[in-house]
């Protein structure tokens, strides 16, 4: 992937709050049509880096390149292609929903007319209730609000920090397709920012995982779900006469999170037929064996790693 | 940009209920003076003028329009100011309480830009209040009470202008009044661009306010040295315009030195403001 294609380079990002490091020589790229899972627990460092990205902070070094040009020095021609949606999407609750997004219309940097305005509420459901206060709105109604007025000046990138927060999963369901829908159909970059594995893993091609402010890893959501190392619940007779029969292996010291009938264990996924078989002969009743790979145990375990 | 941005602020300044108080307040209070003054207002006329009657025969409608309508700008050293600063204090925290900094920030409009709409949302405001003002007390004042000459009176001397000679000085008091009401409403502002709650610039404003004023009132050696330089000092000048002849020389030296701290308070908000990290 050349240079040229990146929508986001960020170098060496760092962002110090007097004594907190937020943010520690950061560095990743966002790609054009990526959706992009940008992964961390609470307090990772997150909500920072976009606020950075969208200059509500400045940095305390590092640079953003964002469409291949510096943020600082052209900070108003970047903005005119970005929406976004930081932590939680606040309006002007005195004013009704169609009147907030009408001042945000107007200062976009674009020309957008009322009936773009009428489509984006009905596309997020809202038409009807386009004249009331937002501050008569559920939190939902507010979130796809939110989402509406990313939209609002087509914007070549989407910025959406933790979008389904708050959402029942019927909500999170809808926000996820529409995600789905703006990078396939419209060929939207999508930067998603989110502590919920599953969102990401559903959407994202790309992704980080970022804890304590650093980048823990980076790359194709595919190629790191294809890791061949899987962790294995093994579900025995007895945990300990399991235990004893695998002292004298190489995979003892992969062995974890270990209860009465049932032991984990990190192994390759093509050496569980090799371990089931070893248990069996050695008198251990298997009753089951599960292979977990999913992103969330991935992000789970070097989250948990890096502490 | 800026006349959108200026509309904008002025929509959201406008749909906010905090930002009638200061006419409701102003629009039950002046008309309460008004009957005030039609009940008791001759009372007050001959308190004034006790001392011209043994040498003087006064003729005419004393108790006019004019003359209360020079009453109740006295209420600008700090009844208005409170008002001013119930919505000028919210112009920029009010956007960090209710989170929407951020998408304001986001958008392709520079941090000068936002701060310049503010401010010239918030002098358009507290004109319009001022304006209010005037129309309150001294139109209504005409229409009840009618016009007449007009009794000023000073720390040494009485002066009694005729009632053509009246409308243009209210004019230019007026528009002093204004000037000095944006500093209030400056530094509000100022103070607004520090915080993420209106509640502190509006205490803060207040509590400069009543500082300078206890400052000036103290006839020390070294408060008196001070005393140019507190804006406070100017606010009421526009009883200048109501002096026969008038100080040019003084009037000038108010103007300048208000329009100096408007300028000083706008340059320190905009600034403070381009170096804000958005956190809320």
């Amino acid at each position: 992937m050349n240079a040229e294609n990146n929508v986001i380079e960020i170098n060496g990002l760092t962002k110090r709050f007097k004594e907190v490091l937020a943010v520690d020589e950061l560095s990743f790229e966002v790609h054009s049509g990526d959706v992009f899972g940008f992964l961390g627990p609470n307090g990772a460092g997150k909500s920072t880096t976009i606020r950075m990205i969208l200059s509500l902070i400045r940095p305390t070094s590092g640079t953003i390149k964002i469409f291949g040009k510096t943020l600082n020095e052209n900070r108003k021609e970047i903005l005119t292609n970005i929406g976004a949606i930081v932590e939680k999407p606040d309006f002007y609750l005195y004013l009704p929903a169609i009147k907030n997004l009408e001042i945000l219309a107007k200062i976009s940097g674009k020309e957008v007319s009322e009936s773009r305005i009428m489509e984006l509420l009905e596309l997020v459901g809202l038409k009807d209730r386009a004249k009331s206060k937002v501050k008569t709105y559920s939190h939902g109604m507010k979130q796809r609000l939110g989402i509406a007025q990313t939209l609002l000046h087509n914007p070549q990138l989407i910025v959406l920090d933790e979008p389904t927060t708050g959402l029942d999963p019927q909500g999170m369901k809808e926000i996820r397709d529409l995600i789905i829908k703006l990078s396939k159909e419209e060929k939207k970059t999508i930067f998603l920012s989110s502590h919920i594995l599953s969102e990401i893993e559903l959407v994202a091609n790309r992704m980080i995982i970022i804890n304590k402010g650093s980048k823990i890893v980076e790359g194709e959501v595919n190629k790191l779900l294809n890791s061949n190392i899987l962790k294995v619940t093994v579900e025995v007779d007895s945990s300990k006469a399991a235990l004893k029969i695998l002292q004298n292996t190489i995979w003892y010291n992969n062995i974890e999170s270990i209860t009465e009938n049932k032991f984990s264990i990190n192994i390759e996924q093509k050496v569980i037929p090799d371990l089931n078989k070893y248990l069996v002969e050695n008198g251990i009743m298997v009753n089951a064996l599960i292979p977990v790979r999913s992103l969330e145990d991935y992000f789970l375990s070097i989250t948990s790693g890096a502490k | 940009m800026i006349f959108t941005l200026v509309r904008i602020e002025l929509l959201k300044i406008f749909r906010k209920w905090r930002t009638y108080i200061g006419f409701i307040a102003i629009g039950i209070l002046v008309p309460l003076l008004h009957l005030a003054m039609y009940l008791e207002g001759q009372n007050s006329i001959d308190f004034v003028t006790r001392g011209l009657k043994d040498s003087f025969i006064l003729v005419g409608n004393l108790l006019n329009g004019y003359w209360i309508s020079y009453i109740i700008l006295n209420a600008l050293t700090v009844h208005i100011p409170f008002l001013i600063t119930l919505v000028a204090a919210d112009l920029l925290a009010g956007e960090a309480t209710a989170g929407t900094y951020r998408i304001l920030v986001t958008r392709p409009i520079s941090r000068m830009q936002i701060v310049t709409s503010k401010f010239l949302a918030g002098m358009i405001y507290t004109t319009s209040l001022m304006l209010f003002l005037a129309i309150m007390s001294l139109v209504v004042g005409l229409i009840i009470f009618g016009s007449g000459e007009l009794i000023v009176t000073g720390s040494q001397s009485i002066i009694i202008l005729e009632k053509s000679d009246i409308l243009w000085r209210f004019l230019l008091a007026y528009g002093f009044a204004i000037l000095s009401m944006t500093v209030v409403c400056s530094l509000a502002i100022l103070f607004s661009s520090l915080v993420e709650n209106a509640i502190g610039p509006i205490v803060s404003t207040m509590a400069v306010i009543i500082i300078f004023i206890i400052l000036s009132a103290f006839n020390v050696e070294i408060l008196r040295e001070l005393r140019p330089y507190l804006f406070t000092s100017y606010i009421l000048n526009w009883r200048e315009f109501f002096n026969d002849p008038m100080d040019l020389a003084d009037i000038t030296k108010a103007v300048s030195v208000l329009s100096g701290h408007i300028i000083v308070f706008f340059i320190a908000t905009s600034f403070i403001f381009q170096k804000k990290d958005i956190l809320s």
